[in-house]
C-alpha cells in the first residue's frame, strides 16, 4: 500500500495503437468459428453422428489449437506496441450512442487465454475420446464440450465488455449442461440449476457494470473504456470496480458466491478439469485483469478484490483439508488457488501478470490433478470416496506419477511450475499487504497439507477398496494426455518466467511493476518452503504413517465438521436467500389469487351443491370484478400520482 | 400492387379468409386447417412484401398509407400507415400466425367447438389486429381494440380447459373495462379537436398536433394509459391474464399474449406519449414504480406456480413489466428496447406456450409435479424447450438479451435506481425457467412420462422457425433496430425528450 502511488505512475500499460486485422491476423474468428461449427454440427446431427461424434469434436479444436499457435508466433513477429489487433466482424447492435460490435480482440493477455483454452481443451478432449467411452451421449457431450470452447474463446476474444458477456453466459450454459449431463440424477440437476442462479448473482454485477460504463463513458469497448476512465467520477469508477468484482466472484467461485463449486463436480470428470478447474472459473480472473485500468483508479475496489482472494484462498483450503471426496478436495483446491489469483490481481501493477502467470500454471497442473482423479475413478468404478481408496500406487503406476507431478507442482517445490507462480504472488502480497502476505504464507501451508492428505489417501498406505474393485490403468487415450500435462506441469513455470519472459509480454497490456522492499526474495521462498513442509509432513504422519479409518470418524474438531460442510456456505445462503425466498413466494401467490384477484373465486367454492356454486358465480361475478378492477385502478392511481410526487 | 394497398390487404385477407374457413362444408376439418394455414402463409408472403416496400431511411414519418372517408360526419377516416414501430409487430404476427395454426393443428379436435370455426377466429383476429397496429385513425383503432375481443373471446370460451368459461368472461370483462375508459378520453379528446381545428377529427397527426391543457393531458393519458395497462397487462391489473392464457388453447394462448397484449405496450408508446406529452412525462416517474412492481412481483409469482400454463403467463407479467419500463424510460436505447422486446417476447412465449401445450397434451395434465424426466423420453423437446426457456431468461446470445439490455442501459442514463432494480429480474428469470426444467425435464423418468413420445415432423417444423429467428436475431438484430430506430426517434422528437448525455462529456462541459 505504501508505495502504490509511485507504482500507479510508473506502472501503467502501454498497449500502444490498436491495429486492424490483416492477412494472419483474419484467423481470430476462425478460432471460435472451428468449434462453433463441431457443436452445431453434432447437435443438429444427433444420434447420426455417434460413431464419429468424438473424433469430430476434438479434431475442432485441434484445429482451433494450431490456428492459436499460428497466431501466437504471428503476434511475435509484431513490435511490442503493435500486439493489439481488433478484427470488427460486424456491427451488432447500435441504437443512439449506444454501440455494440461485434469484433474481436487479440493481444499478449487474450493469446495465452486462447493457447490455454485450445491446448489443455484438446488434451481434455482426447482423453474423454476413452474416458467416455460407455456412455451413450459421447457425441453429446463433445458437442458441450465444443459449444464451451467456443463460448469460452469468445469470452476472451471480445472486444468489448457487451460481448465478453456472450461469451461469459455462454460458457456458464455450457457448465450448466456439461454439471447436468448425467441430468436423469436429481443431484446433477440440482448442482446445474445451483450453478447457473449463483452466476447469474454475480451476472447482476456484470450487467451493471456496463451499463454504468455506458452512462458514464458513453462506451464498453476496451479501447473506450481504457481511453476514458480516468476522467470519470472517482465514485462511480468504484462502483464499476465492485461490480466487476461480483461478476467475477460469481464466475470464480469466490466468497461469497462460492457455494456452487464443490456441488458442480457432480459432472463428468473432464468436464471438471477443462471447465471447473482450468478454464471457465479463472475468468473471473481475467475479468479483473482485463479491466486494469478500472482498478488501476479505485483503491477501494482493489481492497475488496484482495479481500475476496485472501478469504477465499483460506476458506478453498480448509474445505480441501476436509474432503473425503477427492474431486471436492480438488474443487476446494481450485477455490483456494484461484483465491490466489484475485489477491494478486488485486495488487494493482505489481501482482496483474503474476495472477495471470499462477492461472495458466494453475490451468495446467490442476487439470493433470483432475485428470489423474478421473483416471483413478476409472479404475476404481467410479468410486470418489478417497477413504475407500489406498496404496494405488502399484496398480496405477502412470497415473501415480503424473498425480505425483501435479502434486509437486500446486504445493510448490521447485522447480516444479506452482512453485513460480504462487511464490510472486506471495511475495507481491507481502510487500503491499502484509496480512494478506501472511494469508497466502499459510495457505501454502495448508495446501501442502490437504495434498499430502490426497496423495497418501489415494496412493499410499494401506488398500482399503471393495472386494470386487480391480484397480487398473487407464488406457493410453487418457495417459496420454496426463504425461503432456505433467510435463507442462514440470516446465510451464520456469520456461515462462525464465524464458518467455511472462511479466514482459503481458506488461503493454495490463501494466506491471516489480513488487520492491519489505522482505528479501530468498528469506520468503525458504520460509515458504519450510511452512509447506510443515504441512506436508503432518499430512504424512496422519494419513499415510497411521491407518485410514474407511468410515470418516465423528468424533472431530468444531473446525474439521465446518470444513466438512463447506464452512456451511449453503445453510448461509438457505437461511439468508433461500427460506425467506420461497415464504415470500408462497405469500406473494396467496395474495395474488386471494387478495389481487378477488376473493370470489375461493369462497364460491367452498359454498353448498354445484348448481348452487353455479348460480353464486354467475351472480357474484360481474360484481366482484367490478370491485377488485376498481380496487386495481386506484392502486394504479394511486401509485402514479405518488411516483409522480419524486 | 401500389403501396397503398398493402395495408388494407394485410387486413382484408385473412379476415375475408377467415369468413371463407368458416362456410366450409360441415366435417371438412382437415380442409380446414390446410385452408387457414395456406392463408395464412399468403398473408406471411404479403407482410414481407409490405416490409420490402417500407423505406427505413424514409424522412416520412408514415409510409404506406392510405385513408378512405369512413364516417364522414364524425370525421372518421379509414386510414391506414405504418412506422418501423407498428412495421416489427405486423411482420411478428404475420410469422406467428402460421406457426399456430401449424403447432395448433389438434387444438380444436375434441372441444366443444368446430374446428372450422377455430381456424376462422384466428384469421379474423389476425386481420383485426393487424389493422390494430397499423391504424392511423384514433377511432379506427378503437374499433379495431375492441372488435379484436370478440374472436379472443370465442378461441378461449369455446375452445378452452375446464374453466375456459370463467376465463373468457374475466379476460372480457377486463377488456370492455379498458375499453370504457378509453372511449371516455377519446370523446374527450374529440371535444378538444372541434375546439382547435373547428371541425371534429380522430386523424392521428392531427390529433398530436393539438396543444393541450396540462390538466386534461393528464385525465385523457389515464383514459388510454388504463385501457392499455389492461390489455398490456400491467400490475395490479394482471390477474385476469392467468386464467385466460392457462385456459385457453396452447395456440391461443400464444396469440393472446404474445400478439394482443402487445396492443397494449403499442397503444402507451404510439398514442399515450406523443398525444400526451408532458402528461406522460408526469406519471412516468409513477409508471416505472409499477413496471418495477411488475418485474419482480411478476417473477416471484412465477416461482411460486405449480401450472406450468400460469408459470409462463406470469414470466409474461414480469416481461411486460420490462416493455413499460423502456417505454417510460424516455430514452432512444430504452423505447427501440422495448419495440425489440415486443417482437423478441412474441416468439420466445410461442415457443413456451406451444411446447408446453404439446407437453400437456401428451401427459393430459398442465401441472408441473406430473412431469419429471422428460429429457430421457424426449430429448428433441426437452432440447427445444431449453432453448425457448433460455430465451426467456434472456441468455447472450439470443435475441430477448438483446433487447433486455437496451431496456435496462437506457433505464440506467435516466433511472439508475430503477435499472438496478429490475436488472434483479436476470436473477429471477434464471430461477423460474431453470427449477421448471429441472421439475419436469430432469430427474429419474415419472410413471405418466414414460411412454411419451417425442415431437413428430409437424411440431418441429412450427417451432423450429421461430427458435431459429431467436437465435439469429440475437446475433443480428441490427436489421431490425434499423428499422425502429429512426420511428423511435420520431417518437422522441415529439414527445421532446433527449437521451442524456455520458457523464464525462456532461462534466467536460
Amino acid at each position: 500500500m505504501n508505495n502504490t502511488l509511485a507504482i500507479l505512475a510508473s506502472g501503467e500499460a502501454s498497449p500502444g495503437e490498436v491495429v486492424q486485422a490483416t492477412g494472419t491476423f483474419d484467423l481470430i474468428a476462425v478460432l471460435i468459428a472451428i468449434p462453433v461449427a463441431g457443436a452445431v454440427i453434432l447437435l443438429l446431427a444427433g444420434r447420426r453422428s455417434n460413431r464419429w461424434g468424438h473424433w469430430l469434436g476434438t479434431a475442432a479444436v485441434l484445429s482451433s489449437f494450431v490456428v492459436a499457435c499460428v497466431l501466437f508466433l504471428a503476434l511475435l513477429a509484431e513490435p511490442e506496441d503493435a500486439r493489439t489487433i481488433n478484427q470488427h466482424l460486424w456491427d451488432w447492435i447500435d441504437v443512439g450512442t449506444f454501440q455494440a460490435p461485434f469484433a474481436l480482440q487479440l493481444d499478449p493477455l487474450s493469446m495465452v487465454f486462447a493457447l490455454l483454452i485450445t491446448g489443455v481443451g484438446s488434451l481434455i478432449h482426447i482423453y474423454s475420446i476413452s474416458y467416455m467411452d460407455h456412455d451413450p451421449e459421447r457425441r453429446k457431450f463433445f458437442a458441450y464440450l465444443n459449444l464451451f470452447i467456443a463460448a469460452m474463446l469468445l469470452l476472451v476474444l471480445a472486444n468489448n465488455y457487451l460481448l465478453l458477456y456472450v461469451g461469459w453466459e455462454g460458457v456458464g450454459l455450457a457448465s450448466y449442461l456439461l454439471i447436468g449431463f448425467w441430468f436423469h440424477k436429481p443431484s446433477a440437476a440440482t448442482a446445474a440449476k445451483k450453478a447457473f442462479v449463483v452466476n447469474r448473482v454475480g451476472d447482476f454485477g456484470l450487467s451493471l457494470a456496463i451499463m454504468m460504463m455506458f452512462a458514464t463513458l458513453g462506451t464498453f469497448t476496451f479501447e473506450g473504456v481504457n481511453a476514458t476512465v480516468g476522467e470519470a467520477n472517482s465514485t462511480t469508477v468504484t462502483w464499476i470496480g465492485l461490480a466487476l468484482l461480483l461478476a467475477a466472484c460469481g464466475k470464480s467461485a469466490q466468497f461469497p458466491l462460492q457455494s456452487w463449486l464443490l456441488d458442480a463436480m457432480e459432472g463428468p470428470t473432464p468436464v471438471s478439469a477443462l471447465i471447473h478447474a482450468a478454464t471457465m472459473v479463472t475468468a473471473g480472473v481475467y475479468l479483473i485483469v482485463r479491466s486494469a485500468e478500472i482498478f488501476n483508479l479505485s483503491e477501494t475496489a482493489r481492497i475488496a478484490v484482495v479481500l475476496v482472494g485472501t478469504i477465499t484462498l483460506l476458506m478453498g483450503a480448509i474445505i480441501g483439508s476436509a474432503k473425503d471426496d477427492i474431486k471436492k478436495g480438488l474443487a476446494g483446491s481450485t477455490m483456494s488457488q484461484i483465491g490466489y489469483m484475485f489477491l494478486a490481481a488485486g495488487l494493482g501493477p505489481v501482482g496483474y501478470v503474476f495472477a495471470i502467470f499462477h492461472l495458466l500454471t494453475h490451468g495446467i497442473f490442476k487439470a493433470l490433478l483432475f485428470l489423474g482423479a478421473g483416471s483413478v475413478m476409472h479404475g476404481m468404478d467410479d468410486e470418489v470416496n478417497m477413504r475407500r481408496y489406498g496404496a494405488l500406487r502399484t496398480s496405477m503406476m502412470i497415473t501415480w506419477a503424473v498425480f505425483g507431478v501435479g502434486y509437486l507442482a500446486i504445493i510448490g517445490i521447485p522447480p516444479f511450475a506452482g512453485f513460480f507462480s504462487k511464490d510472486e504472488i506471495i511475495h507481491a502480497a507481502w510487500v503491499e499487504h502484509p496480512v494478506a502476505g501472511v494469508a497466502a504464507l499459510l495457505g501454502a501451508g495448508v495446501t501442502g497439507f490437504y495434498m499430502t492428505r490426497m496423495m497418501a489417501m489415494t496412493f499410499y498406505g494401506k488398500a482399503r477398496w471393495d472386494d470386487g474393485a480391480h484397480p487398473h490403468e487407464s488406457s493410453p487415450w487418457m495417459t496420454g494426455p496426463m504425461i503432456v500435462l505433467a510435463l507442462g506441469a514440470v516446465l510451464a513455470g520456469f520456461m515462462m518466467l525464465y524464458v518467455g519472459n511472462i511479466e514482459q509480454w503481458l506488461a503493454p497490456v495490463v501494466g506491471y511493476q516489480e513488487a520492491e522492499g519489505g522482505i528479501s526474495t530468498n528469506l520468503l521462498i525458504a520460509m515458504t518452503l519450510g511452512v509447506v513442509v510443515v504441512g506436508v509432513v503432518i499430512g504424512w504422519r496422519q494419513y499415510a504413517m497411521r491407518e485410514v479409518p474407511e468410515i470418516a470418524p465423528i468424533q472431530v474438531s468444531a473446525a474439521t465438521v465446518a470444513a466438512r460442510h463447506d464452512l456451511y456456505g449453503d445453510q448461509v445462503n438457505e437461511a439468508l436467500f433461500e427460506r425467506p425466498g420461497q415464504h415470500l413466494t408462497r405469500t406473494l401467490v396467496w395474495t395474488d389469487n386471494k387478495i389481487v384477484d378477488g376473493a370470489v373465486n375461493g369462497t364460491a367454492a367452498g359454498i353448498g351443491g354445484l348448481s348452487a356454486r353455479m348460480r353464486r358465480w354467475q351472480s357474484g361475478y360481474v360484481r366482484s370484478y367490478a370491485l377488485t378492477m376498481l380496487l386495481g385502478v386506484v392502486v394504479l392511481v394511486a401509485v402514479l400520482a405518488l411516483g409522480s410526487l419524486l | 400492387m401500389s403501396n397503398e394497398f398493402y395495408l388494407v390487404a394485410l387486413m382484408a385477407l385473412p379476415i375475408l379468409g377467415g369468413l371463407l374457413v368458416s362456410v366450409l362444408p360441415k366435417g371438412s376439418a382437415g380442409l380446414a386447417k390446410q385452408v387457414a394455414l395456406g392463408i395464412s402463409l399468403l398473408v406471411l408472403a404479403l407482410g414481407v412484401m409490405a416490409g420490402l416496400a417500407y423505406e427505413s431511411g424514409s424522412a416520412e414519418p408514415f409510409q404506406l398509407v392510405a385513408a378512405w372517408d369512413w364516417i364522414p360526419a364524425w370525421g372518421v377516416e379509414f386510414a391506414l400507415g405504418v412506422d418501423g414501430i407498428s412495421l416489427v409487430l405486423i411482420l411478428m404476427t404475420v410469422i406467428l400466425v402460421p406457426v399456430c395454426i401449424l403447432a395448433g393443428w389438434a387444438d380444436a379436435d375434441g372441444t366443444s367447438g368446430t374446428v372450422r370455426g377455430y381456424f376462422a377466429w384466428i384469421l379474423i383476429l389476425e386481420g383485426l389486429v393487424l389493422g390494430v397496429f397499423a391504424a392511423t385513425d384514433v377511432f379506427l383503432f378503437y374499433v379495431l381494440f375492441e372488435a379484436m375481443l370478440i374472436p379472443m373471446y370465442f378461441l378461449i370460451g369455446r375452445y378452452g380447459g375446464a374453466q375456459r368459461q370463467y376465463a373468457a368472461v374475466k379476460f372480457f370483462l377486463y377488456s370492455l373495462l379498458g375499453g370504457l375508459l378509453m372511449l371516455a378520453a377519446l370523446v374527450g379528446l374529440y371535444v378538444l379537436s372541434i375546439d382547435q381545428y373547428g371541425a371534429g377529427t380522430f386523424d392521428y397527426a392531427a390529433l398530436v398536433g393539438m396543444e393541450i391543457d396540462a390538466d386534461i393531458q393528464k385525465w385523457l393519458f389515464l383514459g388510454f394509459f388504463i385501457a392499455f395497462a389492461i390489455k398490456a397487462p400491467m400490475w395490479p391489473l394482471h390477474t385476469w391474464l392467468p386464467d385466460a392464457a392457462a385456459e385457453a388453447p396452447p395456440s391461443s394462448s400464444v396469440l393472446l399474449v404474445g400478439v394482443l397484449d402487445k396492443v397494449g405496450t403499442f397503444g402507451m408508446l404510439r398514442l399515450c406519449l406523443p398525444m400526451f406529452p408532458d402528461a406522460s412525462k408526469y406519471f412516468a416517474p409513477g409508471i416505472i414504480i409499477l413496471a418495477l412492481v411488475g418485474i419482480v412481483y411478476g417473477a416471484l409469482v412465477a416461482i411460486g406456480q405449480t401450472d406450468l400454463k400460469r408459470l409462463i403467463a406470469y414470466t409474461s407479467v414480469s416481461h411486460f413489466g420490462f416493455i413499460v419500463l423502456g417505454i417510460f424510460a424516455m430514452t432512444s436505447q430504452g423505447q427501440s428496447g422495448s419495440t425489440l422486446y415486443m417482437v423478441n417476447h412474441g416468439f420466445s412465449i410461442a415457443a413456451l406456450f406451444l411446447l408446453v401445450g404439446f407437453m400437456a397434451t401428451r401427459r393430459g395434465s398442465r401441472m408441473v409435479a406430473d412431469f419429471g424426466g422428460v429429457q430421457s423420453v424426449a430429448p428433441v423437446m426437452a432440447g427445444l424447450f431449453l432453448i425457448a426457456g433460455l430465451s426467456s431468461l434472456a441468455l447472450p446470445g439470443l435475441s430477448s438479451f438483446v433487447s433486455e439490455f437496451l431496456v435496462l442501459a437506457g433505464t440506467y442514463t435516466r433511472y439508475p435506481w430503477a435499472a438496478i432494480i429490475a436488472t434483479l429480474g436476470i436473477i429471477l428469470a434464471a430461477i423460474y425457467i431453470l427449477w421448471m426444467y429441472q421439475r419436469t425435464m430432469t430427474g429419474p423418468v415419472r410413471a405418466g412420462v414414460a411412454g411419451m413420445k417425442d415431437l413428430g415432423g409437424r411440431e418441429v417444423l412450427a417451432i423450429a422457425p421461430v427458435l431459429a429467428i431467436i437465435i439469429a436475431m440475437g446475433f443480428f438484430p441490427n436489421p431490425v433496430l434499423d428499422i425502429i430506430n429512426p420511428s423511435v426517434d420520431q417518437t422522441m422528437t415529439v414527445v421532446g425528450s433527449t437521451d442524456p448525455v455520458p457523464a464525462i462529456a456532461e462534466s467536460g462541459r
